[in-house]
């Protein structure tokens, strides 16, 4: 990577494609590219300020090799880095990341593509950065989960042994995921646990969010070191604030305004989905700044509740996903929620079908005149 | 006689091993193995039985919502809940756009490579690709400028000498065969659907919430609301902007893809006598129609590739076998069970790793072998067209009419490799045309004053019976899916997905019958044992889903522990 000492030393030309180029080639404008430094700079939370200096650094990038490995997976975050946010440009970020090893989009196969792994792994030792994608079986001696006859925990162990530094990505490479959940049987763990001795960075989501994969190498580009994280290894600036006190429905959830019934006019009006069991109150991501497939949407602004999907064992703790959470810590909410609840969910629905109160969708509607249920 | 093993098989999902027997330059026998097992259906015993589909979605992340609706499907079959017009139409349009976004990529980021030397297309004439590209298309990009500027792009990353995902390939094989010019075409238009499909799959994010893996479906509905007087609902911005996507879908697969199939296929016609497979092939039919629920694609059932006589389905003909899988069954080998009845314990009595070569003899994939009426069953595009076909569906006919005539062979070439891609190609033009006419149907309900994407009546689990047993089906990218559930006490007592892949991918059965990949394989030419590029060609001409192969129910009885915070 740019800032490393090892750099200086790296005789292969090719390696000293500069982004500028990389860009021109690609037939990218300056403009295009601040603007994507724009977009990361907010991706990573950060005033509008840092965008010259993400520039810059990217300037610099010595197209450091990047290996991704997939074990107990569904190949959904690869698909997730197929729609990453900016697109032009999220491609050459990948582009200058030599991508030596990803079995979903390489061209060679079988001892190929084995040899292709091995070549990062001996010749690049403590350069790279490995990419994993999916749980680790550790039962009955890894048999759950081998690659060209190779078992993951073994491969993982090498590789992100030897790795500069590793990204977990999804919930199952961060914490095990579904595969873990119980009775777990195949006795899967995520990256941390599988590779003790590795620094591995969490990027947990069902999927993860592309943009914050992207966020994280630009952070370790721009600032030279990777980035703070919360106890679960977790970066700050893409899961270190609750989804409830960020989301676009929560000037409801403090008026008390729900939605009670799938289709029902709080659930059209964008009530907040509390009651339908959504985990917002105690999951920590960026969803509803950062959003998805280029900030189309996101959970609940389409109409369903959070999952939790960043969560370890979400699948064990978040579950049922439609049983509203059974405490709400810090705003002693939960009372008005229950009293509204408690039986009177008919006479709420009525309610706002009647008089369509509510200043608050009020305001949500464009329509001053927007008419009554 | 040598044995050759071709693990991992790239781009694919998940993990797929092949071992191949080899004589005199050909394929004589060859194993298909999956190598990973996660054991997700025995994760979903004892939960809600609303929340399956969340679950079963993380089956598989590339078709990431076939295993949602055919999961939603099986609990509204069990507990009897009609879905509103509404919901059945945002299905049908989710379902259509996933069919064309999958093939799409499939075409060209999986299968293209098998079929195009990039390196190739450096030699390239730009003049001359310009001419090749105009005479098949009027798509927009098909100037000397275009393609000379997609030619320098590439001379400049070949140039930086390292190739990252195009390294190690099997570049320059004497099995490639198209001329330079149409490597380049093909290698821009690779470029081009990587634009694309982030684009058009935006529909999945508008009506939920995002791709892969939409956070939309409900037992009984759809989550997404609907009111033209809403600026948080489905309103007519949005369904606008998913005409719009539909109608950049439908352009792109008629203008670049069908023509760039077309013309990759009239060089390589050998492949229409290579690949065939099992000859059985299984619909189950797909895109109900509100209302009536008639299927727009039939099912059915064709044996011994005969055309002239299409079998009804039946899901109590379909049994799964575990005699060459890592799995057990309490009533011992030699048996088939349905889904319902399905029981298994997954029982590894393969080598322990690192190895070399499996017991192809004893057992040795973590896929079961489904069969239908003891037989082995091909699915996907191909088995749904030419269901399709056989049963006289007017747009099918004709396209497939149209397809042959143009590269001038029989429908006996269907039966292939080639067949297989081209079936693909064709599936996916027909509901890329069909889809915009469900987002039309939905605009005019939603016109008529239907807000509805959600049956409550059953929403609540007091409302279900004690007992209940249902199935659910899809026509997925891959082919025909099916879902089979039992639920006790409103929670799951038995879940299984016989999936696409399980049925092409499947090893052999208590007969030995040869699964369908196996089955394809043999006979095929290897003109360099080291460089298999042939075993690619048939294998990926399926577009295997290995994550969505694996799985395992649990059987009746034994009592799961659950971590329970809440």
């Amino acid at each position: 990577m740019g800032r490393t000492s090892d750099d200086e030393s790296t005789e292969v030309v090719e390696q000293h494609l500069d982004f500028s180029r990389i860009l021109k080639e690609r037939g990218v404008s300056r403009r295009d590219f601040m603007k994507f430094c724009t977009a990361m700079s907010a991706a990573l939370a950060l005033p509008a300020a840092y965008a010259p200096r993400i520039a810059q650094a990217l300037d610099e990038v010595k197209r450091p090799t990047l290996v991704w490995l997939e074990f107990q997976d569904c190949a959904a975050d690869t698909e997730a880095l197929l729609r990453a946010a900016n697109p032009t440009v999220a491609e050459i970020v990948l582009d200058i990341l030599s991508v030596d090893y990803h079995e979903t989009i390489m061209a060679a196969a079988g001892h190929q593509a084995e040899e292709a792994l091995a070549n990062v792994v001996k010749e690049q030792k403590g350069k790279y950065i490995a990419v994993v994608e999916g749980a680790i079986p550790l039962k009955d001696g890894g048999v759950y989960c081998c690659v060209g006859g190779r078992a993951a925990v073994e491969t993982a162990r090498e590789v992100c042994g030897g790795a500069l530094a590793t990204v977990a990505v999804g919930t199952c490479a961060s914490f095990g995921g579904i595969p873990a959940a119980a009775p777990n049987p195949t006795g899967a763990v995520g990256v941390k646990t599988a590779v003790p001795g590795a620094t591995v960075i969490n990027l947990p989501g069902c999927p993860l969010n592309a943009d914050n994969l992207t966020a994280t190498i630009v952070h370790y580009l721009v600032f030279g070191k990777l980035p703070a994280t919360d106890s679960l290894g977790r970066p700050l600036f893409a899961y270190g604030k609750r989804i409830h006190d960020n989301c676009e429905r929560r000037p409801h959830f403090d008026a008390g305004q729900y939605v009670e019934q799938w289709s029902d006019t709080g659930h059209k009006k964008g009530y907040c989905l509390y009651k339908m069991g959504c985990k917002g109150p105690e999951t920590y991501h960026n969803c509803p700044s950062q959003r998805y497939n280029e900030t189309t949407s996101w959970p609940v602004a389409a109409g369903h509740g959070c999952a939790g999907c960043s969560e370890p064992m979400f699948w064990d703790t978040m579950t049922p996903f439609y049983r509203r959470l059974p405490h709400v810590p810090g705003f002693g909410i939960e009372s008005t929620a229950d009293k509204i609840g408690a039986g009177i969910a008919v006479a709420t629905a009525a309610a706002f079908g009647i008089h369509g109160v509510m200043s608050a969708f009020r305001h949500g509607d464009e329509s001053e005149g927007a008419k009554e249920d | 006689m040598a044995k050759i093993v071709v693990d991992p098989i790239t781009r694919i999902e998940g993990h797929l091993r092949i071992e191949a027997a080899v004589d005199g330059g050909k394929i004589t026998d060859a194993w298909s193995s999956s190598t990973m097992f996660r054991g997700i259906e025995k994760i979903l015993k004892g939960r809600d039985p609303r929340d399956a589909w969340f679950f079963t979605q993380r089956f598989c992340g590339v078709c990431t919502t076939v295993h949602s609706i055919a999961s939603i499907r099986a609990v509204e079959n069990a507990l009897n809940i009609k879905v509103p017009t509404n919901a059945e139409l945002i299905r049908n349009i989710i379902i259509g756009i996933q069919n064309v976004q999958d093939h799409v990529i499939h075409f060209y980021h999986l299968h293209a490579l098998d079929w195009v030397d990039i390196t190739s297309a450096l030699k390239a004439d730009p003049a001359k690709t310009s001419a090749l590209a105009a005479s098949i298309s009027d798509w927009p990009n098909n100037s000397t400028t275009y393609f000379k500027g997609v030619q320098d792009k590439l001379k400049a990353f070949v140039a930086g000498g390292r190739l990252g995902p195009f390294a190690n390939a099997y570049w320059g094989h004497p099995a490639y065969k198209l001329p330079a010019e149409a490597n380049l075409m093909a290698t821009a238009h690779y470029l081009e659907a990587l634009e694309w499909q982030k684009e058009v799959i935006k529909i999945h994010a508008i009506l939920g919430s995002k791709n892969p893996h939409p956070q939309t479906f409900l037992v009984g509905g759809m989550a997404v609301a609907i009111d033209p007087d809403s600026q948080t609902a489905l309103n007519a911005d949005k369904l606008i902007e998913i005409k719009r996507l539909l109608g950049k879908a439908k352009e792109f697969v008629e203008k670049v893809y069908i023509p760039d199939l077309l013309a990759v296929a009239s060089f390589y016609k050998e492949w229409a006598g290579i690949g065939g497979g099992v000859g059985n092939f299984l619909s189950y039919g797909e895109f109900p129609q509100p209302g009536s629920g008639k299927l727009w694609l039939p099912a059915g059932v064709i044996i011994g590739k005969d055309l002239s006589k299409v079998h009804p389905v039946d899901h109590q003909k379909v049994a799964e076998y575990v005699d060459h899988s890592w799995f057990e069954y309490s009533g011992g080998a030699g048996k088939g069970l349905h889904p319902w009845e399905g029981e298994s314990e997954n029982k590894y009595t393969g080598p322990m790793p690192p190895f070399q070569y499996l017991d192809t003899d004893a057992k040795y994939s973590w896929v079961k072998a489904p069969r239908y009426q003891e037989m082995p069953m091909e699915v996907g595009p191909l088995a749904r067209v030419l269901v399709a076909y056989a049963s006289g569906h007017a747009e099918t006919k004709a396209a497939v009419d149209g397809v042959l005539k143009k590269l001038g062979v029989g429908p006996e070439a269907l039966f292939s490799t080639l067949g297989r891609t081209a079936a693909r190609g064709i599936d996916c033009l027909l509901i890329a045309e069909e889809t915009p006419k469900w987002l039309d149907q939905l605009i005019a309900n939603i016109g008529k004053g239907d807000y509805s994407a959600h049956n409550n009546e059953k929403w609540d689990p007091a409302s279900w019976p004690a007992e209940a047993a249902g199935y659910g089906w899809h026509e997925a990218p891959r082919g025909a899916l099916g879902h089979w559930i039992k639920i006790k006490d409103q929670k799951i007592l038995n879940y299984q997905a016989v999936v696409p892949s399980t049925w092409n991918a499947s090893p052999r059965d208590a007969k030995g019958q040869r699964g369908p990949y196996e089955a394809a394989l043999v006979g095929t030419p290897l003109a360099d044992p080291n460089k298999p590029l042939e075993i690619l060609r048939t294998i990926h001409s399926f577009d295997p889903c290995l994550a969505c192969a694996v799985h395992v129910v649990d059987g009746n009885g034994s009592e799961m522990v659950r971590v329970k915070v809440l």
